[in-house]
């Protein structure tokens, strides 16, 4: 989708500012938002990309105008509602609906540290031939899909050269819309600044992104 | 699925609104030294209202999430990453292994897990400059680096370090040479970047400890260079 989120190349955002010995969490109910989206993962009913994409449907105004978890929030509140883990009402009340069941024991404090520790890899050790080799040039495809892709605007049409090979990951454009998870080759993408943007870019400077056999063409 | 966000959104924030003045009323009534008290934030009352559903209907357990907030205030950081620069300017053929095969370089060091599953680590050089940003959404080396600070989420950062990075780098206060080469590493996918930057002059005697107090978070992205002192004379 070509979406707010898509904001690589925009210049109208303002300076960086940071701040100076900045928390991990600005307030108690933002680390209490990441820890619920990581336990509620655990059941399964939705994910990586697919929550991704649930942030990036957050419409354009309110996504610039929302924090980071204030966003993560509306995200959380609307897989578990899409999902069916609860229902809006319930999120509205703060109460389960009468007679409604109760889950299975959820992840204890123990197994949220091993899931941690252990990771989640969209790596799959599966044989898919790679549809490109290092060192050989490649145009990215102009593509404009209305649902979830990691093919940013800026790079599409533009031809790059193969860096490396990362090896076989989930395709995240069909694994978003719980279609699959389509692994296929991911590569290093190197752009000339100056193919992406024009001569008011350094010639020597690049921009390397990571990029699907399904995003690339031959050049 | 948009439209049932735009609805939730407004009675979420109705449904907190009316908790909120309930609560006001509460203490008003309970004892007049508690009406100037803080009211709490329409966030704190969403989200507080979510945990205690969430809990009650046997999705997630309080003690997890403690213990995950806990993890990532306190125990995850970027200490961890300059603990894995200093050893690689400290030991050449663990810098070797790094530059070849972080994941497991960086496993040596007890370091991995979620967000940092498959990572690259990118050398800085006197003629090469690399720094990263995740322009889509916020992809950040969590086991290495811990959870990102706001400005690496922020729209002027996501947005303007491919187009703008010498100016980006600038407003960091870093001005790099006219003939230096810069690397802009975009995340979009599910491998993480560490900046592994040059070893400031002066540094020979250093221990390894001595030179991974020196290691800034900031580096480590590649939005500075390393000082041979940290600012404030903390090295």
């Amino acid at each position: 989708m070509n979406g707010v989120h898509d904001m690589g190349g925009m210049q109208d955002m303002g300076p960086v500012q940071e701040e100076k010995n900045e928390p991990v969490f600005h307030h108690p109910w933002e680390g209490r938002v990441f820890a619920m989206y990581r336990a509620t993962g655990a059941w399964r009913k939705w994910n990586l990309d697919a929550a991704r994409y649930a942030r990036e449907l957050i419409p354009p105004a309110e996504y610039l105008r929302m924090s980071y978890y204030e966003k993560w929030y509306a995200a959380l509140a609307d897989m578990l509602t899409a999902r069916g883990l609860v229902t809006r009402a319930e999120i509205e009340s703060g109460r389960p609906a009468h007679g409604s069941a109760k889950a299975t024991p959820p992840l204890t404090p123990k197994q949220m540290l091993e899931s941690v520790a252990k990771g989640a890899s969209a790596k799959r050790d599966v044989s898919v031939a790679p549809r490109f080799q290092a060192g050989q040039r490649i145009r990215a495809r102009n593509i404009n899909p209305v649902g979830h892709t990691r093919l940013p605007r800026y790079a599409r049409g533009k031809v790059g050269t193969i860096d490396r090979d990362y090896g076989v990951f989930v395709f995240p454009d069909t694994n978003a819309l719980f279609l699959g998870e389509n692994p296929q080759h991911l590569y290093a993408v190197r752009f000339s600044a100056r193919e992406l943007w024009g001569d008011q870019a350094k010639p020597q400077d690049t921009v390397y992104l990571s990029m699907w056999d399904d995003y690339l063409e031959p050049a | 699925m948009e439209s049932t966000r735009r609805d939730f959104l407004t009675t979420a924030a109705t449904a907190a609104g009316a908790a909120a003045a309930g609560n006001l009323a509460h203490a008003q009534a309970q004892d007049h030294d508690h009406v100037h008290q803080a009211v709490p934030s329409d966030m704190t009352l969403r989200v507080k209202s979510l945990e205690s559903l969430l809990v009650e209907k046997g999705l997630v357990d309080s003690a997890a999430l403690d213990a995950l907030v806990d993890t990532y205030e306190h125990k995850v950081g970027p200490r961890n990453g300059a603990q894995v620069v200093a050893r690689a300017w400290a030991d050449p053929a663990y810098k070797e292994r790094l530059l070849v095969d972080a994941d497991k370089a960086i496993a040596e060091l007890g370091y991995g897990g979620m967000q940092g599953e498959h990572m690259v680590v990118v050398e800085n050089t006197p003629s090469v400059h690399n720094m990263v940003v995740c322009t889509l959404c916020s992809c950040y080396p969590w086991p290495v680096l811990g959870l990102p600070p706001v400005w690496y989420k922020s729209a002027p950062y996501r947005s303007r370090s491919v187009i703008d990075p010498r100016g980006v780098l600038r407003e960091f206060g870093l001005e790099l040479s006219e003939d230096v080469e810069v690397r802009v590493w975009d995340s979009t996918a599910e491998v993480r970047f560490l900046v592994l930057p040059e070893r400031p002059a002066g540094t020979e005697a250093l221990s390894e400890d001595a030179l991974a107090a020196l290691v800034t978070r900031n580096s480590m992205i590649g939005v500075a260079k390393v000082l041979p002192r940290r600012e404030g004379g903390a090295a």
